[in-house]
């Protein structure tokens, strides 16, 4: 593919951020479906993953789900105190306030990660959260992780390797 | 990427529901059935109108016979609704439940997003990552737990005494908990009942009887639960005792010690009359208190005080039933299934101080109102003001703390029936104006209407106006030395001064003061007003999210009597069908340890909650206990080599939703833009 | 602390004993303030009720003028004594901190007049300020002469307390009684307290003003008051100065003094009576002089 088709082809669909946001089935995920039931419209970027327990997050996943691209990670669990399982979001609340930090110096803005606390009721805070969170990520702009990678092996692999990885996205693209 | 999991390669049969519109109208969900169809491992890819219905169920099981598909992903509504529906559907098809996957895309999708491209992308890559991550699911057993067949029910008013009942008569073991003296709640405490004005003494107590004279129900009052452990089927809850420092069992309620208490005069308000009439420190509840045992008040009794009273109810007892040394006794007992009815709290009435109450004496709640026309009431059944009058009008206020932005949103829904009875029941004793102040009339119930209908007739005022004041100030002579009520009289529209000798204010209800602790001891929810949260508000309103755990009555929102007895059979028999069936299937999302990848750092074992994990010291390895495991994961996401998975939630399968989530994402910068782009 | 000063126009014609006595009192009690320049008329609920919008920005222009003229410092503190003044100021900060629009409305018209506005200042009632910033124990430390006997009633009239002011309590506020506490007299429990004086219905539509007046008037006397204190000069005005009219009118006999409660204060701190303004009242408090000066008052 010539350069200008692939400039096309990128122009084509202009950036929308993608939120990756783990939800506890228990609370958050609730009221998901309550903000969905009471039909509260909000912004369509976040996707969601469905897990028991806020608690089940593992770092690793946050860091797998920017290095694939995502521009922003939402955590959701129950308020302190009101855990399904006792205690399990307390464990949440120290990966994530170490893990934080740890982003920082890869580069990762803060506002990029959030952990929100919201109760099966809340279907309205999980609408608020899901909107500022998206406009704040898209102030802070692409993170683009894998493109960067790309852009590192570009210098460093040589070219063959790129352009396989650059046809398999304009194909998903087109 | 692909994985056998003892079935062969995936073969995958998706099926996105248009659900009517609901769906449909937003995600084009013929363009997901079609993107579907590309990705790797789908044989069958299907739209349909609705899947949750019987021939959508048949069409998965048909299919997994014709195609001999071991994998099933239903692109739908949320799981917390059809889950179930479906994995039953796959299992009725041959295919363990498990080897389903199910997919939101209308509560999360077509109910909240507008812009119909960007909803069917997102529709898109969810189903992508179902796809990807139902590889990975594995052919799972449910196990089976038995349900104890005895039954706690904490609480013990008329909701708590209706389902204590219930269940002892199907011959199953109740242990009534109750913290006040007596059982009753705040039933015990009203006159009459609307609308058919029954004395609710007189339909109460035989209840209260029975439940005394059952050989199935262990009745503990004066008592409270105060540890909880276990989960359906096997509670364990430590109840604590508190000493009444009466014998319970030798005491026949002759009450012959009140009389002979060293306090010739009673002089300690009275709680079961709000504080309108006196009690000496060894007292009984009301007269019909069960069990019709007395007790004796530590912080007002002398010899707690002083250890230096003559006794003479010691004296006057001759069953020797009074032990001034006794102590809180705690005892474990173990049930199957629990049930909350807790009831609730009166608003306090001092929250609204533009009516004055605590400030002007004569401005009484409902619930003192009740007290005064009760004929074994502080009054004998006057109605009179606090000096000691008897009123020539009364004013009743509606709506005092609810229907109010400042203090409760929500209607309490029994006080517009409890005001018009009380109108009635005042008219009848003192014969007096009396005049109701209300927002709107709510009079839902069978035969509330007419009951309305009938004071209309009986000559009570009705004023439609929030009251804006109670005040002393005199405009008027009339008003001189009385209280002047100042509301807008909305139908007439003008603002109106009304002299009464007596306000009565419908306080409305609320949750108790440690509804929150208590909900956290039996791990259940509370809505954002305070009450239990409900399973589901239309569908399941006496059921919670916690599995043996029901709840009935006002404490799980304002509700009259006939509703909280409804509720209270309800709350029975879920808790009798658990009973029956005498087991319980558990969601088996429980944790495992790979035994040789586990390096024995002991990282795992303080994280749990439930004490599922242990020790083995002669293999040097962590061991989970199954039966315990409740299936949060947390010890999953902690274990530092990855040595520990969780069924249904492994790591492989959220990172490879993650990775089918973010196909082709991220890659806005440098590579697609431009072929000369200087690295940093 | 430093403050700002914000008179308003009442404060320099008819309600000048508000603003005499207030700033002895403020000298005396050493509180540092300065008026604010060039300050205009903030409109009170006159303009409000015929253009909101202009109303605003007239309005913050004061604001906007403490926030050039205390630039420098880390907190801009306004205050304003007049009720309507201070009730006008304190809506103007709200709404437009609340509402976007209105507020670029607003900054787009005052950057015609070369001034900005960020919502930084705070308004603040010298009530709440000799309450809560200079405590109770200060002021009452400040006394020389304790208004023994002298039974008061705190009249805080409609707008001090409501819709928007946040440092008393709505229905049944404190703050007045509690200095007069703090001079040694004695708070009358009345409750009339934030009851409507007529505002400017008095002048113009009297059948209706001049009851509501007298109502207070009335039941102050009713539960013993010696003396009525104020904090806004319309309250002042028409509780004291239309007595006669209310006497004729209802056929009663009331001869109740009403001052502002900065006089009450500068009477018991000793400061003299010209500076006070204790000559323009209409009612002499003779009750009062009595037991600051002792034996006849030596009226000014």
């Amino acid at each position: 593919m010539s350069a200008e088709t692939e400039i096309k082809v990128a122009e084509k669909k202009p950036w929308e951020p993608k939120i990756i946001a783990f939800f506890c089935n228990w609370c958050t995920y609730t009221a998901a479906d309550l903000a969905g039931v009471s039909r509260l419209k909000h912004a369509p970027n976040v996707r969601v993953i469905r897990i028991m327990c806020s608690g089940r997050v593992d770092p690793q996943f946050i860091l797998q789900a920017f290095a694939s691209g995502a521009d922003g990670v939402l955590i959701g669990g129950c308020h302190p105190g009101d855990c399904h399982y006792s205690e399990g979001n307390y464990k949440l609340l120290r990966r994530f306030r170490l893990l934080r930090r740890m982003l920082g110096s890869m580069g990762i803005e803060p506002d990029r990660c959030r952990l929100e606390w919201i109760s099966a009721s809340e279907g309205d805070k999980v609408k608020t959260v899901i909107n500022d969170m998206v406009e704040k990520v898209r102030n802070l702009g692409p993170l683009s992780i894998p493109g960067h990678l790309i852009e590192l092996s570009n210098k460093e692999l040589g070219i063959k390797e790129t352009e396989i990885l650059r046809e398999e996205a304009v194909a998903h693209a087109g | 990427m692909s994985s056998t999991n003892g079935n062969g390669s995936p073969r995958i049969g998706f099926y996105v529901c248009h659900c009517g519109h609901n769906i449909a109208s937003v995600v084009n969900v013929e363009e997901v059935q079609k993107f579907v169809a590309t990705l790797p491992g789908v044989i069958v890819s299907r739209d349909y109108k609705y899947m949750c219905s019987d021939p959508g169920q048949e069409l998965i099981q048909n299919d997994i016979k014709e195609f001999k598909l071991n994998r099933i992903v239903v692109a739908s509504c949320s799981p917390l609704l059809h889950e179930h529906t479906f994995r039953v559907a796959a299992e009725k098809g041959g295919l363990n439940p498990y080897y389903f996957h199910m997919i939101n895309i209308r509560e999360n999708v077509s109910w909240v997003n507008t812009d119909k491209v960007m909803a069917t992308e997102k529709a898109k890559d969810l189903a992508r990552a179902g796809i990807q991550r139902v590889f990975f699911h594995k052919p799972l057993i449910k196990k089976e737990v038995p349900i104890n067949p005895a039954v706690m029910i904490v609480g013990g008013g008329i909701a708590g005494i209706h389902a204590a009942l219930t269940i002892a008569n199907a011959g199953k073991r109740v242990y009534l908990v109750e913290r006040e003296a007596t059982i009753g709640g705040h039933m015990a405490m009203f006159d009459k009942t609307f609308p058919t004005l029954d004395c609710a003494a007189c339909i109460l107590t035989p209840k209260m009887s029975a439940v005394k004279n059952n050989p199935n129900i262990t009745l503990w009052t004066y008592a409270e639960v105060e540890k909880v452990e276990g989960f359906v089927g096997s509670y364990k809850a430590t109840v604590r005792h508190k000493p009444r420092y009466i014998k319970e069992d030798l005491c026949v309620g002759c009450m012959d010690c009140i009389d002979a208490c060293i306090y010739k005069e009673a002089k300690y308000p009275d709680e079961f009359n709000q504080g309108l009439s006196m009690r000496k420190p060894v007292y009984i509840p009301f007269p019909q208190a069960t069990p019709q045992v007395v007790l004796v008040d530590p912080e007002t009794c002398i010899d707690f005080k002083s250890r230096r009273c003559k006794k003479t109810c010691i004296e006057a007892c001759d069953r020797d039933a009074i032990d001034l040394h006794q102590i809180d006794t705690y005892e474990e007992i173990e049930v199957g299934t629990i049930i909350l009815s807790t009831g609730f709290k009166p608003f306090d009435a001092k929250r609204a101080p533009q009516y004055g109450y605590g400030k002007h004496q004569n401005v009484f709640t409902a619930l003192e109102v009740e007290r005064l026309v009760n004929a074994s009431g502080p009054t004998n059944g006057e109605v009179l003001t606090r000096d000691g009058k008897k009123p020539k009008s009364v004013g009743i206020i509606h709506c005092v703390g609810s229907r109010d932005a400042k203090t409760n949103k929500w209607c309490s829904r029994v006080c517009c029936m409890y005001s018009l009875k009380l109108a009635h029941l005042i008219k009848e004793h003192t014969d007096a104006e009396v005049y109701n102040f209300y927002i709107d009339m709510r009079t839902p119930g069978k035969g509330y209407e007419e009951f309305y209908d009938k004071l209309l007739k009986e000559g009570v005022h009705f004023i439609r106006g929030r009251v804006a004041e109670v005040t002393d100030w005199a405009l008027m002579p009339e008003e001189k030395d009385r209280l002047t009520i100042r509301v807008e009289d909305t139908l007439i529209g003008t603002v109106r001064r009304i002299p009464v000798d007596m306000v009565v204010l419908a306080t409305g209800l609320v949750p108790r003061d440690d509804a929150q602790e208590i909900r956290r001891m039996f791990n259940i929810s509370c809505s954002n007003e305070g009450f239990f949260l409900e399973r589901h508000p239309k569908l399941a309103p006496v059921s919670t999210f916690t599995d043996g755990i029901f709840i009935a009555g006002a404490c799980q929102g304002p509700k009259d009597i006939p509703d909280s007895v409804a509720q209270a059979g309800a709350a029975a028999a879920e808790a009798l069908s658990l009973i029956c069936a005498g087991k319980i299937e558990l969601e088996p999302n429980t944790a495992q340890i790979i035994e040789k990848d586990c390096s024995g750092c002991k990282s795992c074992i303080p994280l749990c909650p439930y004490s599922a994990i242990t020790f083995k010291d002669d293999i040097q390895k962590a061991y989970i206990n199954e039966a315990l495991c409740k299936g949060c994961g947390t010890c999953v996401a902690a274990c530092p080599s990855g040595s520990i998975i969780q069924n249904l939630f492994e790591d492989e399968e959220i990172f490879s939703e993650i990775d089918g989530l973010l196909k082709f994402a991220g890659l806005e910068t440098g590579a697609l833009c431009s072929t000369e782009m200087e690295v940093q | 602390m430093k403050y700002l000063y914000y008179p308003g126009c009442s404060l320099k014609c008819t309600g000048r004993a508000y603003e005499e006595s207030l700033l002895a009192v403020f000298k005396a009690l050493k509180i540092d303030y300065t008026e604010i320049e060039d300050w205009n008329c903030c409109g009170a609920t006159a303009y409000m009720a015929v253009d909101e919008v202009n109303a605003f920005s007239i309005a913050a222009r004061n604001l906007a003028l403490a926030e050039k003229q205390f630039e420098k410092e880390e907190e801009i503190q306004v205050i304003a004594p007049c009720a309507a003044c201070y009730m006008v100021l304190i809506k103007t900060m709200k709404y437009l901190n609340e509402s976007p629009a209105l507020k670029e409305k607003t900054v787009h018209a005052l950057k015609e007049a070369g001034l900005n506005f960020t919502g930084r200042v705070k308004v603040r009632h010298p009530l709440d300020v000799l309450i809560n910033d200079i405590g109770i124990e200060a002021i009452a430390k400040a006394k020389k002469h304790p208004l023994k006997g002298i039974k008061v009633a705190s009249y805080y009239g409609c707008q001090t307390v409501r819709p928007y002011s946040t440092f008393d309590d709505q229905r049944d506020p404190q703050t007045m009684d509690n200095l007069v506490k703090a001079l040694g007299a004695e708070p009358v429990d009345w409750p009339l307290k934030t009851r409507c004086c007529g505002g400017s219905l008095t002048g113009t539509v009297a059948e209706v003003g001049l009851p509501l007046s007298y109502i207070l008037l009335k039941e102050a006397a009713r539960h013993g008051a010696d003396v009525v204190v104020t904090a806004c000069p319309l309250c002042q005005f028409n509780l004291e100065c239309y007595q006669t009219d209310i006497n004729k009118k209802f056929n009663e006999d009331i001869n109740l003094p009403v001052m502002y409660f900065s006089q009450l204060m500068g009477l018991a701190m000793d400061i003299p009576q010209k500076e006070l303004g204790m000559q323009r009242l209409f009612v002499k408090p003779e009750k009062v002089l009595k037991t600051v000066k002792g034996g006849e008052p030596a009226y000014v």
